[in-house]
């Protein structure tokens, strides 16, 4: 390593001169905006994502509710079946007892259909949950359109309460023709009350 | 001879000189385990046809490398030419080809076998009849089989002393189960996965399936066994500390012994009741819930409080009391809400009820789970008898069934 | 030449001591800076390697399963962020203003920043270890470098460290990155236009343009992370409407460019060796070039080929299955156009040569695995076992490490001015290739026989492998030790004295400067014709 020493100039006198240096600032700025903006992308992915799975049904995630009114006139099609299986899960954090009403039902497109779930608390306390719902096979989550659904809100259960919950939905006729069964996932996550 | 086979044996010849010779166990590992699902077929086909081309392009460009190496030297008096880029149209054409051959490759020899595989593997036209769940969690599965009302964990039995070297390690060390996934033969099972914290990864090579179980959102592969057997596979996603120790084992049977243990799981689910129930009644002696304690503590609470009880600082509290622990400050609330810790930051016995209690509920935002499902009044009481009477405690204590029946109890009615 | 060494001494003006490399804002301290870094974190992130390959080297458990992960962990983000990141932009530092005839970077102080922000950013990584030691906390991040929700949300406090160092990390990328670009868009020599520029600078300038892109992006999720640990938020947890698989998206997003980012470079600096040592012009200038644009645009639309397993449409497998094969075009013209350079060449082997044809044979078997990888299906087998592991071992040893010490070496002599030890530099490629082959080739037949990944202890049927393959790895990390026997010698001054050019066919504006080069170059610019 060359080891000469002599302070003559401050090594951050830049060579560059004025035009050049305002040349660095306005490609250095432009470079900047463009960090942020991938940046902001970052955060945008997080609603991006999420409209791309409801669009895609990645995750098996499904819309909202369906309004009433949508149903009118609709036809079932009493030439397919589809098989509609339901599964239940209780995540750590709830004491809960939680099943499917059935295992399967069996449903035409475009038929109302009605089930639930039987949820119990054997615990000595009140207990909150939120319900997180998923449908495989992916493309088929888009189909399934729920009425009435416990998993729009959080449900309290009081200590020994049992309740039936209820879950209005229909397979829609659009689904396409390959798909014959479905599964319906339910988890209930526990939520903390800060109290 | 697939090129896979021939690089198989080439490395064979080369390391069969080195091998050890300790693991008197080892099957040589040169490829993947025999197929016996369609998907693991169709996988290992698409495997043989992309490793021969690779073997193949491999082998070609190292020969043009190391021709080049050899006649262009300086040393033999190679003089350098000066094309920087084709020069001719003819040129350009001849360059183009091993692109050209490449992406043929690429979309056409590799792409249309692996587009069909994908259809394959997706497949949910032809509908399966069986339904498994799998719930994979820290550190152990669960499989459920909806309409059957069977369900259970299945958690490694390899005992702890095998793992930290204290005994001489068996055939299936690490890849062995207390209660293995029963499933039939030829017949098409759909596989659903979910998890209860974290992602695992459900993998048995020998289906060729592997597939991420995600909290709260559902997953789905399937299976269809031509070959009645045990196989054996193992967590493949990186999910905390007993990553290594949550092995996976199916046991494929015929169609007959299937019914046959399904019968038997579903009057056991009874007997178990029954058993319970009398075990519940059942008064034992110190000793005996000792030695029953011993056991379930290996199975169940080593992996994290360990072996010899001292636990992982900052994770996971030891179970030796006297001994100081500092933690994330829920667990240490937790803990001291309960008077299992001094303000001095020392573990302490904290009352038997509360023990109990820790153990059928877990607590809630820390790491330690509930057992209340997944194991028995008797071996809660003897875990937690063996727990106060071991690793330096002296409390006396002896818990009976009875004493856990009553805490479950307790905390059912309000 | 010595004698206008000699004459360009009395230029070099320059403070002396600590303060010299705290506030210098001189491109070349800085480059040095980096590499020596990026020296001491590759030798940090080996130690870890051998712990790794001590631990797998029979079935038993010598640390605690949280200490493995630990140590893998960290093994990756060291090895990543710490050791070849720093390295290429080192290279970058020092060569890119000498390569366009620049006097120095076009923003020397933000250049400084850059820098000093690494080796906090280091500490943090390392420091939960120490703590550990000391009582204080359970020690570094464990959840993997790919850092996956919600185990990272669960994860310990190791896991907030590694977020601040990716902060530290990303904030020192991102100066360095911009620094480079308008150093390459205001700073050329007259007459050097873009496509006159070395093949390196243009290299960089893609891997700059892709840092700028991805990094941001990683730095929004680890923030998010960060609010999902401690300000209740519920990005990465499906309780809250969020979703796990969500940070998977964002971590590979940044995630596989990254790979580019590490490799780029150092396919860069691979025509100017190749080209050295066989005495012939670069071949195929332009379609290096635009195969690098290829790469790095097709890398940011290929990123959950990382995510077969995770439940994927079938359109979406479909997709970045194809896509991925696609990037095999543009790498497959690079390697072609390396061939083409050192063919009917006039070859020497000295050892950065021997380096950069090891490079193209490690690099050609991690990016022919990578091809089979790509597809869907058989993914499924790869995926998180040990091929996988083998496979980006090649990719990321065989290629960036092994670019980057030929690079070393290559530019060791115009650097310091001293030659370093051939003989010394041979055995150490020796010991390296069969090292590595012998720690890795093994890995491919574990990871197909069905070996997990990120495993402290595996079944008895892999016992064997694993012992050869952690053999291996003691033979390629103590290799490693005579690099840096090596480098002190020729920092200590021993070895002949360097000419200007170095090496018999080097070309490029850099090997017109003494060796090694005065403090301040390129006063004057010079003009190309």
């Amino acid at each position: 390593m060359d080891r000469h020493v002599d302070s003559g100039r401050t090594p951050s006198a830049g060579p560059a001169g004025p035009t050049e240096g305002g040349h660095h600032r306005r490609v250095t700025f432009i470079l900047a905006v463009v960090v942020l903006g991938f940046f902001g992308f970052g955060f945008a992915l997080v609603p991006l994502y999420n409209s791309f799975c409801k669009l895609t049904g990645l995750n098996g995630k499904t819309g909202g509710p369906v309004e009433a009114s949508a149903v009118v006139g609709m036809k079932a099609d009493r030439a397919r079946e589809v098989k509609v299986g339901f599964t239940s899960t209780v995540m750590p954090g709830l004491n809960w007892r939680f099943k499917p009403l059935h295992n399967y039902i069996v449903v035409h497109p475009g038929a109302v259909t009605r089930t639930s779930y039987l949820v119990s608390n054997p615990s000595n306390h009140a207990e909150t949950g939120q319900a997180i719902m998923s449908v495989v096979p992916g493309r088929a989550a888009r189909y399934f359109k729920k009425l009435e659904c416990f998993c729009f809100h959080q449900e309290t259960i009081k200590a020994g309460e049992s309740r039936n919950m209820r879950l209005v939905f229909f397979v829609s006729p659009h689904i396409p023709k390959d798909v014959r069964s479905i599964i319906v996932s339910y988890a209930f996550f526990p939520v903390k009350k800060h109290t | 001879m697939s090129a896979r086979k021939v690089l198989a044996l080439l490395s064979g010849l080369g390391l069969a000189a080195l091998v050890a010779p300790d693991a008197a166990y080892a099957r040589y590992p040169w490829e993947f385990p025999t197929p016996v699902t369609p998907v693991a077929k169709e996988t290992l086909w698409v495997h043989n046809i992309f490793l021969t081309f690779i073997s193949v392009v491999f082998v070609v460009v190292l020969s043009i490398m190391l021709y080049s190496l050899f006649f262009h030297r300086k040393s033999r008096g190679a003089m350098p030419a000066t094309f920087t880029a084709p020069r001719t149209k003819l040129q350009f054409v001849l360059s183009a080809i091993p692109f050209l051959i490449l992406a043929f490759v690429d979309y056409v020899v590799m792409g249309i076998p692996a587009y069909h595989a994908v259809l394959a593997m997706a497949n949910t036209r032809a509908d399966a009849q069986m339904v498994v769940k799998v719930t994979g969690m820290q550190w152990k599965w669960q499989y459920q089989y909806p309409g059957l009302h069977i369900k259970y964990y299945s958690s490694i039995s390899t005992p702890q002393a095998q793992i930290h070297d204290q005994e001489p390690k068996n055939k299936n060390f690490l890849r062995q189960v207390n209660h293995p996934l029963v499933l039939p033969v030829n017949e098409k099972i759909r596989v659903i996965l979910m998890s209860k914290d974290v992602i695992h990864s459900w993998w048995v090579p020998a289906f060729g399936v592997k597939e991420d179980s995600i909290p709260g959102f559902l997953r789905e592969t399937w299976v269809k066994i031509d070959k009645p057997g045990v196989y054996r596979g193992q967590c493949a996603e990186l999910c905390g500390v007993g990553h290594a120790f949550m092995p996976i084992v199916v046991d494929a049977v015929s169609d007959d012994q299937f019914k046959q243990w399904v019968a038997q799981e579903q009057s056991r689910e009874q007997t178990v009741r029954a058993q319970q129930a009398a075990a519940t009644a059942v008064t034992y002696t110190k000793a005996q819930l000792v030695t029953m304690g011993q056991k379930v503590f290996t199975a169940n609470c080593a992996a994290c409080h360990q072996a010899n009880g001292m636990g992982i600082p900052g994770t996971f509290p030891p179970i030796a009391s006297g001994q100081p622990f500092s933690a994330a400050p829920n667990m240490i609330a937790a803990l001291r809400k309960r008077g299992f810790i001094t303000p001095g930051g020392k573990i302490v016995e904290g009352p038997v009820v509360d023990h109990i209690n820790i153990v059928l509920q877990g607590i809630a935002g820390t790491p330690m789970p509930a057992f209340s499902s997944s194991l028995s009044n008797e071996d809660i009481a003897a875990a937690v008898t063996f727990e106060r009477n071991d690793f330096g405690n002296h409390t006396g204590d002896v818990i009976q069934p009875a004493e856990v029946q009553a805490a479950r109890a307790a905390t059912q009615k309000p | 030449m010595n004698a206008a060494h000699a004459h360009d001494a009395h230029h070099d003006e320059h403070p002396s001591g600590m303060t010299r490399w705290l506030f210098t804002t001189n491109h070349k301290d800085i480059g040095r800076l980096y590499i020596g870094f990026s020296i001491i974190m590759f030798l940090v992130g080996g130690i870890l390697a051998m712990l790794i390959r001590t631990e797998l080297l029979k079935p038993q458990l010598l640390f605690s399963p949280e200490l493995y992960n630990q140590i893998i962990t960290v093994h990756g983000l060291v090895m990543v962020f710490a050791a070849v990141m720093p390295a290429t932009t080192g290279l970058a530092n020092y060569l890119i203003p000498m390569m366009i005839g620049a006097p120095d970077m076009a923003l020397p102080r933000l250049n400084n920043w850059g820098f000093w922000l690494l080796p906090p950013a280091a500490v943090l990584l390392v420091m939960p270890f120490i703590l550990m030691l000391f009582g204080i906390g359970n020690g570094a991040i464990d959840t993997g470098w790919t850092m996956y929700a919600p185990l990272s949300v669960q994860g310990g406090l190791g896991v907030d460290f590694a977020i601040f160092a990716v902060y530290l990390m990303g904030a020192s990328s991102l100066l360095s990155s911009i620094n480079i670009i308008v150093t390459i868009f205001n700073m050329r020599a007259p007459g050097m236009t873009m496509m006159k520029m070395p093949i390196f600078v243009w290299s960089w300038l893609i891997t700059a343009f892709l840092l700028i892109a991805v990094f941001p992006p990683l730095v929004a999720g680890v923030t998010m992370l960060l609010a999902d640990r401690h300000f209740g938020t519920h990005f990465f947890n499906a309780a809250g409407g969020g979703d796990p698989v969500l940070w998977e998206h964002l971590f590979w997003f940044f995630g596989h460019p990254e790979v580019y980012i590490l490799l780029l470079p150092t396919t860069g600096i691979m025509p100017h060796i190749l080209s050295t040592f066989s005495r012939k012009p670069v071949y195929g200038y332009k379609a290096q070039v635009y195969s690098f644009w290829a790469i790095g645009v097709l890398s940011v639309v290929v990123w959950a080929h990382h995510m077969f397993t995770s439940g994927m449409p079938v359109a979406a497998q479909l997709y970045f299955m194809y896509a991925t094969m696609a990037i095999s075009i543009p790498v497959a013209i690079l390697f072609f156009c390396w061939f083409a350079t050192i063919w009917q060449g006039s070859m020497t082997f000295e050892t950065p040569m021997l380096f950069a044809l090891g490079y193209i044979v490690l690099f050609g078997v991690g990016g022919l695995t990578g091809l089979i990888l790509s597809d869907a299906v058989a993914d499924q087998q790869y995926h998180n076992s040990y091929f996988l592991v083998a496979h980006f071992h090649y990719a990321l040893f065989g290629g960036p490490v092994m670019g980057i010490i030929a690079a070393t070496y290559y530019y060791l002599p115009k650097i310091t001015g001293r030659m370093y030890n051939e003989t010394l530099g041979k055995w150490h490629f020796w010991q390296t290739l069969i090292g590595f082959n012998l720690t890795f080739i093994p890995q491919f037949f574990l990871g197909i026989a069905g070996m997990p990944r990120r495993i402290p202890d595996y079944a008895l049927q892999f016992a064997h492998l694993n012992m050869l393959s952690s053999v291996g790895a003691y033979i390629l990390g103590s290799a490693q030790l005579l690099l840096v026997y090596n480098l002190i010698q020729v920092m200590r001054g021993v070895g002949k004295k360097a000419t200007t050019q170095v090496w018999e066919g080097a070309q490029g504006l850099e090997f017109t400067l003494p060796s090694p080069p005065p403090y301040h170059t390129f006063e004057t610019q010079p003009v190309i014709q």
